[in-house]
């Protein structure tokens, strides 16, 4: 039930015709009007029904109010001022179901009329109060609930089947109700008036292909992820641990996926194939030993697994060419199979479908986890959304207690001490020792890499005899041994500097590793292709290249197992006993970039050894179940805060742009330019591997124009460049259209800001001059009761904005 | 557990289905999986005592809240009572009959929509249940985040400042109190919202 205020009309009102275009003047008499009503309700007295509190689960609150403080002070409102604060579109919102059905019925009104303009009828209550609302009706909108939901209902039988049921599981209403509409839907008295023509049966037609594609797409993303049956682990682990050290296992998940995505293929198109035609046997089978799972080489050296095995022929001809120029009968259906082309198209497909992948799924997270304006409210947003409801142990949730609170003080420091403003002096010294500490880690890093390569250079001039091939560890035991210690240097050098926020801690020490590990591939890339390829003239040099790739990635898997180990099941024996400090913390950002390096050198072998995302896999399943059984035996939560979807957005862009992008050139280096090998391999007989395509091309285009428009395609599209330029200015354009639209609508937010504040005040002043209104109703009536001894007095204070 | 008459019929499964949030996800976990509706109605089952665990019987009666809370999921969370209570259908708001138990796990499940879960994350922290968060709630509410213990607690300066500060960044009309599209406007800004306001079954 509405309250109503009854406002006598005054003299000057009578006969005119008030038009929204004097609304200045408007104002002025408004503001005239409001004087005299004040005086006027003194006077006569004010009749108001008083309102019930807001229906739903509500309850009695309105009448338990506690005193309203405005933002001068401390004046506690009258109970009538309270009631009608109360019942303010803005509170009733949040608790009452009539508020919650009007507010769903205008949504739903919106999208059946998306096209059209609004109605001006539906503007009485937001826009300025103008005369022509002459009953000052507080809610102007005075539908009862009832009625509100009759529409609603009516409203929804409107919509398509999908939407319906998609806005109905959206509304926050309880069960019970949310099932009653369902009923008094279903029973359609009517037909439901949709909108006739053309217009109304496109957008439900493009709603309904939206909604079944967004279903879709999740529904396999999903499923994929649910081929995995690890629910109840990493519940237990994000129950004990929460978000953060959750986000490591899920990106394990992901990359799980991204390797199944790759392996298919190759899977289907290469090994399958030649493992039904195997090539005859090079020479004798030398005998298994254990050291082939370290070396790769030895018995697997003439398998599947490798580059060399494969042969340069098609497969499966009908007929092999007959020596005295004959005929040759073909064979009853049998499919002839170029195997050169398969490996290269393979391996180019098997790419662009992972680059594809990785491309959408880092812009789908950026789009989830980037909002513009997102670096304001930090302490509304920590004290907000960082409670982690999926903690459920005791010991974690008081972790969790401790680390908020840690976390609230840091954040109440920081905004100290940005307040107060630092001397020039201070700042220069810390942009010093900033300097200072990347040029050391810089250094360190450069000191690795030469390591390295004075270490590959020593390895070509003093060659590996045949029998010794345990030697050849060596090489891929220094790189690991460096990449496991310099990251404590730079966590030493780290604790000379002093950041002001620890996330940019964290980020800076996942970029100087980063660098570090891909200064090193890249120095052996160069190793590979520029050194090794001259050094293995007459030998199998992409075999040895796809060999050291497996050794390396075999060691770093040992490394690993042994740094959970040391690091973290020994440290804890020791911490605990010696030193007291407790169970060592799980390092995020450092496992991380264990599993993308992982990644990396998948991506680095793959055009050498189609089994190696085989090999990756295994590797990651064990990887997951050794680090969850350390994790929840040894280690507990990171204290610092971590923003999982920010993390994930990190840890996918950096999976993408340097490691991918690292490979995808590494791989087109290898396939356009370098040699390949005259003894071994689908492309022996080949300048480079590409030619084989350039080869095909040709023949096609010899047979004719009418057989196939590849040759067009290719001679104008690929072999020429102007398209690659005019594709990339399209997108350069693009993205600074993108750019500018961002840039207009933090304009546009600013804007909305400053209005918002405005109608504030507009607000603060109506709620005092109210409570100046009911306050002087009071002591009137007061003053009435005790035998009217003073005349009403003038209003004390005028409270305006 | 339980009997066979403890297992929700298909109707009342599909119904569930459309009307929650809860199974699109998990039924495609297939024969391996139930569907969460069925998982959510055996964990409650076990809530109720022997002689009212039929299927009749389950969907009408009510369970009070220190059954809930002893429910691990619920048991070390320090908003248990607030979610309970914003649930609850019951008149006095202290029991959870098996649908508010439904609709409590569709908020809090995997796909539920970042409106509805901040529609519910405002309910819950409106400890006085009038519709805004003023100075109090958020008090309330950062006592707590902290924790139990006197010892854990922000220091009154602190606390001031620290709701000084909330309220400059998330009330744009400036009125003192947080209404519920502010909050939402601050919930939109933090894309970690809806992964932490999760409660897995």
């Amino acid at each position: 039930m509405a309250s109503v205020l009854d406002v006598p009309e005054t003299p000057e009102d009578q006969g005119r015709e008030p038009s929204p275009y004097d609304e200045s003047e408007m104002h002025q008499s408004f503001h005239l009007l409001i004087q005299e009503q004040s005086q006027g309700a003194a006077e006569e007295g004010l009749e108001l029904q008083p309102q019930a509190p807001g229906a739903g689960a509500a309850g009695a609150s309105a009448g338990n109010q506690q005193a309203l403080l405005g933002p001068e002070g401390a004046t506690a409102h009258s109970m009538a001022t309270l009631r009608i604060l109360a019942s303010m579109p803005s509170r009733t919102i949040g608790r009452s179901r009539g508020a919650i059905i009007s507010q769903y019925y205008s949504r739903t009104v919106r999208l059946r009329r998306r096209a059209s303009r609004p109605q001006l009828r539906g503007l009485g209550r937001s826009a300025r109060p103008s005369l022509r609302l002459y009953d000052l009706e507080l809610d102007s909108t005075a539908l009862a609930e009832e009625e509100k939901r009759v529409l609603l209902v009516k409203e929804l039988q409107g919509l398509p089947v999908a939407q319906r049921d998609h806005v109905l599981r959206g509304m926050p209403l309880s069960l019970a109700e949310k099932r009653c509409l369902r009923e008094e839907m279903r029973s359609p008295s009517r037909r439901p008036r949709g909108r006739p023509g053309l217009l109304g049966c496109c957008s439900r037609l493009r709603y309904a292909c939206a909604l079944a594609s967004h279903d879709l797409g999740l529904g396999l993303l999903s499923g994929l992820q649910a081929l995995v049956p690890w629910h109840y682990a990493l519940k237990r682990i994000g129950g004990q641990f929460g978000s953060s050290v959750l986000s490591y296992f899920l990106f394990l998940k992901t990359l799980l996926a991204f390797n199944a995505l790759l392996l298919l293929p190759l899977l289907a198109f290469l090994v399958g194939v030649q493992t039904a035609f195997p090539p005859a046997p090079q020479g004798p089978v030398p005998t298994f030993t254990g050291l082939e799972l370290l070396t790769g080489g030895g018995r697997f050296t003439d398998t599947v697994m490798y580059y060399g095995y494969y042969s340069n022929a098609t497969l499966n001809q009908p007929c092999a060419d007959p020596p005295d120029g004959g005929q040759c009968t073909p064979e009853a259906a049998s499919l002839p199979y170029n195997m050169p082309l398969a490996y290269l198209f393979t391996i180019g497909a098997a790419f662009f479908i992972t680059c594809f992948t990785l491309v959408y799924s880092m812009s789908h997270s950026f789009g989830e986890s980037y909002r513009v304006g997102s670096a304001l409210g930090a302490h509304a947003i920590t004290v907000f959304c960082s409670w982690d409801h999926k903690v459920t142990q005791k010991r974690a949730s008081r972790l969790q207690c401790d680390n908020i609170r840690t976390q609230l003080k840091e954040l109440l420091a920081e905004w100290q001490l940005r307040r107060g403003h630092r001397s020039a002096c201070g700042r220069l010294r810390r942009a010093a020792v900033l300097a200072l500490v990347w040029l050391l880690c810089l250094g360190i890093t450069l000191g690795c890499t030469v390591a390295v390569y004075t270490f590959s250079e020593h390895m070509i001039e003093s060659p590996v005899p045949a029998d010794r091939e345990g030697a050849l560890l060596a090489l891929p035991l220094v790189v690991c041994l460096l990449n496991l210690g310099a990251p404590y240097l730079y966590r030493g050098l780290a604790a000379l500097e002093r950041h002001d926020s620890p996330v940019l801690e964290v980020y800076v020490a996942v970029c100087r590793n980063l660098i570090l590990k891909m200064v090193t591939l890249g120095i052996l890339c160069y190793h590979w292709l520029g050194r090794r390829v001259a050094a293995l003239q007459d030998q199998c040099w992409e075999n040895f290249v796809g060999q050291e790739l497996y050794r390396l990635m075999v060691l770093d898997f040992i490394f690993t197992l042994l740094d959970t180990l040391c690091g973290e099941l020994v440290w804890r024996l020791i911490s605990e006993r010696r030193l007291g400090w407790g169970k060592p913390e799980f390092d995020i950002a450092r496992n991380v970039l264990e599993l993308i390096y992982g990644q990396t050198l998948t991506w680095l072998g793959v055009l050498f050894s189609p089994l190696l995302p085989a090999v990756q896999i295994i590797k990651l399943l064990l990887l997951f179940y050794v680090k969850k059984a350390s994790l929840l035996a040894n280690c507990q939560a990171p204290r610092r805060p971590w923003l999982a979807s920010h993390m994930r957005t990190v840890f996918i862009s950096l999976l993408c742009f340097p490691c991918f992008l690292g490979a995808a050139i590494f791989l087109c280096y290898a396939v356009w330019q370098v040699k390949p090998s005259s003894l071994c391999g689908p492309f022996r007989s080949l300048d480079s591997m590409y030619e084989a395509g350039k080869v095909w091309v040709r023949r096609l285009e010899r047979a004719g124009p009418q057989v196939s428009w590849l040759p067009w395609v290719h001679r104008y599209l690929v072999e020429n460049t102007f398209p690659v330029y005019l594709l990339s200015a399209l997108l350069l354009a693009v993205i600074y259209l993108n750019i500018q639209v961002v840039k207009g609508q933090r304009k546009v937010i600013r804007l909305l800001k400053e209005q918002i504040s405005n109608e504030g005040e507009d607000k603060i002043f109506l709620i005092n001059k109210l409570h100046s209104v009911y306050e002087r109703k009071e002591r009137s009536g007061a003053g009435r009761t005790q035998e009217g001894a003073a005349p009403p007095a003038r209003p004390a204070d005028h409270r305006a904005a | 557990m339980g009997g066979s008459g403890s297992r929700l019929s298909k109707e009342l499964l599909a119904e569930y289905q459309d009307l929650t949030f809860l199974t699109k996800q998990e039924i495609l976990l297939g024969p391996t999986g139930s569907p969460a509706c069925a998982r959510a109605h055996r964990r409650f089952c076990e809530l109720l005592p022997l002689e009212r665990r039929s299927m009749e019987e389950s969907l009408q009666a009510r369970v009070s809240l220190e059954q809930i809370f002893s429910l691990p999921e619920l048991k070390a969370n320090p908003f248990r009572e607030r979610i309970c209570r914003v649930f609850s259908t019951s008149p006095a708001r202290d029991s959870l009959s098996f649908e508010d138990f439904l609709d409590l796990l569709s908020v809090f499940s995997d796909t539920a929509t970042p409106d509805i879960k901040s529609h519910y994350a405002f309910r819950i922290f409106d400890f006085d249940d009038d519709g805004t968060l003023n100075r109090e709630d958020l008090s309330q509410l950062v006592n707590c985040l902290t924790g139990e213990g006197e010892d854990t607690r922000l220091s009154a300066s602190e606390m001031k400042q620290l709701i000084d500060n909330i309220l400059e960044e998330s009330d744009i009309d400036r009125d003192g109190t947080i209404n519920l599209s502010e909050f939402q406007h601050v919930i939109s800004r933090s894309p970690d919202f809806a992964n932490s306001f999760k409660i897995v079954l």
